[in-house]
């Protein structure tokens, strides 16, 4: 049983915005202050409320990211390509809490600790290759603090491709119930779809409408069936696309023509900074953000995620290997790339944003023009697309940098001075409310994942709240929340994480489908160096879990 | 009577998962596929021994106990092997190893670490091996040989393996053989490069020369003819889908992690004309294993320390054989691997000086030297969880019999919660 007393809440999802509220908490769940437990004499009688003071501080549920790289093979490449930035974060154990390495890419449960601390309860690992989806779901387990799910990579899958080239999206559907089920997968994401079947023979494709190698269709006929899909199985999460195209200076007009697509159809965009910019004579590239926006602002189907670029080191993984291998020509540096039988490929490339050139301050630029120029918060995400755009840590900084424009000003005149002058950046006097904020890092991804206990404070909701203290340093403010409360828990004092706890991990409501075992198992046995019997996860490996609904 | 289908065979890193095994009696009957190696594993595995404590048999709580009492009251405690348990049993020696502030390392150390050095310095083009059975049409094996090492690598995987670009299998394929001495691999292949001892760099250095078209002076480089590596580089430049598979003839000879940086930017150079991967080709089941889990739980694959309450990591510093010939470890604890038989002697000799404690199904040659012996259920066998193959794809490894005594993972969480209890 919890109080939390006085604190000034932002709840928008139930229409709160910053008045003073009492919030109670029972059996891990927001209850009402009249009849929680204790008050009317149910089985907590007697148990003594712990109050949490938070006059005069500011109340918000636990914020949710829903794209960042946190658990399995490729952010575990991460890790192995790092041993130098680690040794500048060494994290002791502190008390009964696990230690490990912290800085761009940490350990499982520094991982944790650190977005505990910064008030966040709710992470989605972005991208998961299914044959070593078991290696993800080992890492989460070692994740505290947090409730988990995970995107499972499909758009360069094999038999979803070969189902598309049929036509067959019955057996497309079934196809992708098995895939997330078999291996505890949460939604549908693509990446950069067909472009890793022409990256086998080391292509990549250029646009929507680019032939795929061994089939007879385009990404435009895989992004169109998963959505479909997708949407034809309710799932509670829309599509999470990243783009064909990435880092291109003609990635803005490919985006664009993929929203078009969508024509009205649930989509989720993700890390739309790496995929924003246009054309400019005499530079790789340039802000190609107004129309996107404005086709955003415009089409309520539409929700992005950021990916915002922040100065300083970062190590980029994505299942778009081709891009990686571009930016590997750029670094010079270290590189992993990793094909994986029928499913997917990836690459893994350390690299540092600097804002004294063109191409890092154009990046920074870009992701900012996308928070201010889109006008719905709630179709708009705070990510870095973490540790791509740099890590998770410097979400209180991003934060900073919206809320407080005359900061924003002073950072962007520190820029390389070309592609500031580039930028429409100075004439937005945008400024985040805490409302928005609130609805950006919590709210908003929270209902766009279809999580409809989280990002919120409504009785029933689970008990996953942040207490920030006011300043006007808002980097400060929510960079160290005096409490995070998780589920029913305080778990974070004063910025510091003071007891561990493990989270659960989120599974769709699958609908019954056709098995898929009479036509895939021949199939498999013939493609897969794994037997088709090991393929799937035993369902107790996702325990705890919780099932979500879907729309 | 009780068949199980789709074992994952735990005894070499090529995980082949589709064994059929027949249990009786609490005991595996008979097997269907697999090779030598697996069925002396499965068929006949060794005798249970009781656990000791100074060569007494003793109770299994008994020799938790003292193996508590040694680590709890150890200066500098050493964890070493790992390389043939479950990944949740590496999780929990991590664990230990930092509740203790002790050194941890595994076998990787002494095989395929240097490799791993180089990964960490460059990066790897990679691919599981399922992509090498179905595209692979030029495949290079430099110093290893898997036909004695991985039975069943050229069946399932490799040479003979027929895939989905690769249907005549062995006739889709050309092979080539990088290698000291002509092994049986080597005798397989269409193209056997013998280079001198220790010459490996060199050999590469040349390769890459020649494939970005460096203007090469000399007639032979480590052993080899110029006209060999010349005709070498046009076949590795002619593959659609080429796969490097390098074993302990390149980590452990002279040069060792840049001979393997050397190996990995051959592949880098030729990515930009073709595809290429490179994989390790581990030896033990779950060595694969042992570096993913300690990488995820402290940033780093092997030869870590907690002295400091955090991880550090310093090969030769940490690397276990280091700490003992120096004379540093007072306390080791093994687990699933056997170093008195791989170390070199100033280093094995140690085990018989400190006071080592061996966890293991078999009663090994360091479990001989060992003040206490724990037994414990055989992974795969009698003890479930997941294994890495050499590629990184994790499988499920299946208890299929009942052991007297606990896994590794439990042994481990015991000691764990002993140790907590002594220090409080």
């Amino acid at each position: 049983m919890l109080h939390v007393v006085g604190g000034s809440v932002y709840d928008p999802a139930n229409g709160v915005n910053g008045e003073v509220r009492d919030i109670y908490a029972a059996g891990g769940k927001i209850c009402d202050g009249k009849r929680a437990p204790g008050a009317d004499g149910d089985g907590s009688a007697g148990e003594r409320a712990e109050v949490i003071d938070a006059r005069g501080m500011v109340v918000m549920a636990g914020g949710v990211d829903l794209h960042s790289h946190i658990a399995g093979p490729k952010v575990n490449v991460g890790r192995t390509l790092s041993p130098g930035d680690h040794r500048m974060d060494p994290v002791p154990r502190f008390g009964s809490m696990r230690g490990g390495v912290g800085h761009v890419v940490p350990s499982t449960f520094v991982i944790g600790r650190r977005y505990a601390e910064m008030g966040y309860t709710t992470v989605m690992e972005a991208a998961a290759p299914p044959m070593e989806a078991r290696h993800v779901h080992e890492e989460l387990d070692d994740i505290p603090m947090l409730d988990t799910g995970m995107l499972l990579l499909m758009g360069n899958n094999h038999f979803v491709l070969s189902l598309i080239d049929e036509d067959d999206k019955e057996r497309l559907a079934d196809y992708v119930v098995f895939l997330l089920g078999s291996t505890g997968g949460y939604g549908i994401k693509a990446v950069n779809p067909g472009g890793g079947v022409n990256w086998r023979r080391r292509g990549n494709l250029g646009g929507l409408d680019d032939a795929i190698d061994g089939h007879d269709i385009t990404p435009r006929h895989i992004i169109d069936a998963l959505i479909d899909v997708n949407e034809g199985l309710r799932l509670p999460h829309p599509v999470h696309l990243h783009c064909n195209n990435l880092g291109q200076p003609t990635s803005a007009e490919t985006t664009l023509q993929t929203m078009q697509l969508a024509d009205g159809r649930p989509l989720h965009i993700t890390h739309l900074q790496f995929n924003a910019y246009g054309p400019k004579k005499g530079a790789p590239f340039a802000s190609g953000v107004q129309p996107l926006a404005d086709y955003v602002n415009s089409h309520p189907n539409i929700s992005v995620d950021v990916g915002q670029v922040v100065f300083g080191p970062a190590v980029t993984m994505t299942g778009d290997a081709p891009f990686q291998h571009s930016l590997l020509k750029l670094t010079k540096d270290r590189w992993t790339n990793k094909e994986i039988e029928m499913e997917t490929q990836s690459g893994v490339v350390p690299l540092a944003y600097s804002k004294n050139t063109y191409v890092g301050a154009t990046q920074w630029l870009v992701g900012m023009e996308i928070f201010l120029l889109t006008e719905d918060p709630w179709r708009i995400y705070l990510t870095t697309d973490s540790p791509n755009g740099g890590p998770f840590t410097a979400y209180p900084w991003v934060i900073k940098l919206l809320m407080d424009r005359a900061y924003r000003e002073e950072i962007a005149k520190t820029l390389n001075k070309r592609a500031l002058e580039a930028s429409c950046l100075l004439e937005l006097e945008r400024e985040y409310t805490l409302e928005e904020i609130a609805i950006i890092t919590r709210a908003g991804p929270a209902a766009r994942l279809g999580l409809r206990h989280k990002g919120h404070l409504g009785v029933g909701a689970d008990a996953d709240i942040a207490v920030y203290e006011p300043c006007s340093d808002y980097e400060a403010m929510f960079a160290r929340p005096r409490y995070v409360i998780k589920g029913g828990r305080v778990v974070v004092r004063d910025g510091r994480a003071v007891q561990e706890c493990f989270g659960r991990r989120f599974l769709p409501d699958l609908p019954d489908r056709d098995h898929v075992t009479c036509w895939l198992a021949p199939e498999f046995a013939r493609l897969y160096s794994v037997s088709f019997s090991n393929y799937p996860i035993d369902r107790e490996r996702f325990e705890p879990c919780e099932v979500v609904p879907c729309r | 009577m009780a068949e199980y289908e789709g074992v994952v065979c735990a005894f070499c890193g090529s995980l082949c998962d589709d064994i059929t095994l027949k249990v009786e009696d609490n005991a595996i009957v008979s097997m269907t596929g697999g090779c030598a190696i697996g069925r002396k594993r499965f068929l006949s595995p060794p005798e249970a021994n009781a656990p000791l404590v100074k060569g007494r048999e003793t109770g299994l709580d008994q020799a938790i106990d003292a193996a508590v009492r040694i680590l709890s009251s150890a200066r500098y405690p050493l964890i070493y092997g790992l390389s043939s348990t479950t990944a949740e049993a590496q999780a929990a020696a991590v664990r230990l190893a930092e509740t203790l502030g002790a050194t941890i390392d595994s076998t990787s150390s002494v095989c395929h670490g240097p490799g791993t050095i180089a990964r960490q310095m460059l990066g790897i083009p990679t691919c599981t091996l399922g992509e090498v059975r179905n595209r692979a049409d030029v495949v290079l094996f430099w110093g290893c040989n898997p036909v004695e090492a991985h039975p069943r690598h050229f069946g399932r995987y490799s040479v003979q393996a027929r895939g989905w670009k690769t249907p005549e299998g062995r006739q889709n394929r050309t092979l080539i053989a990088v290698d000291v001495r002509k092994t049986l691999t080597a005798k397989m292949a269409d193209v056997f490069l013998q280079v001198e001892p220790n010459s490996d760099f060199e050999v590469l250095t040349a390769l890459r020369a020649l494939i970005n078209g460096a203007n090469l002076t000399g007639d032979t480089f480590g052993g080899v003819p110029r006209s060999q590596l010349e005709q070498a580089a046009q076949t590795l430049l002619g593959a659609k889908y080429g796969v490097i598979l390098f074993g302990m003839g390149l980590t452990m000879s002279s040069g060792c992690q840049h001979n393997v940086y050397q190996a990995l930017m051959l592949a880098r150079d030729l990515n930009d004309h073709t595809a290429f991967a490179v994989i390790p080709m581990r030896g033990h089941g779950n060595v694969t294993g042992a570096e993913t889990v300690m990488t995820w739980l402290t940033g780093y694959p092997f030869a870590v320390n907690f002295s400091r309450g955090y991880p550090r990591y310093s090969p030769g510093e940490f690397s276990a054989v280091d700490v003992l010939v120096r004379d540093e470890a007072d306390a080791a604890l093994v687990v699933a691997s056997d170093p008195a038989a791989t170390f070199p002697a100033a280093a094995a000799d140690r085990f018989a000086q400190i006071s080592t404690i061996v966890i293991d199904p078999q009663f090994s040659a360091t479990a001989q030297m060992a003040q206490v012996y724990i037994p414990s259920a055989s992974a795969g066998i009698a003890a479930s969880g997941t294994a890495y193959r050499m590629d990184g794809v994790p499988l499920p490894l299946r208890k299929l019999v009942d052991s007297e005594y606990p896994d590794d993972r439990q042994i481990l969480n015991r000691i764990e919660e002993g140790v907590r209890q002594c220090s409080t």
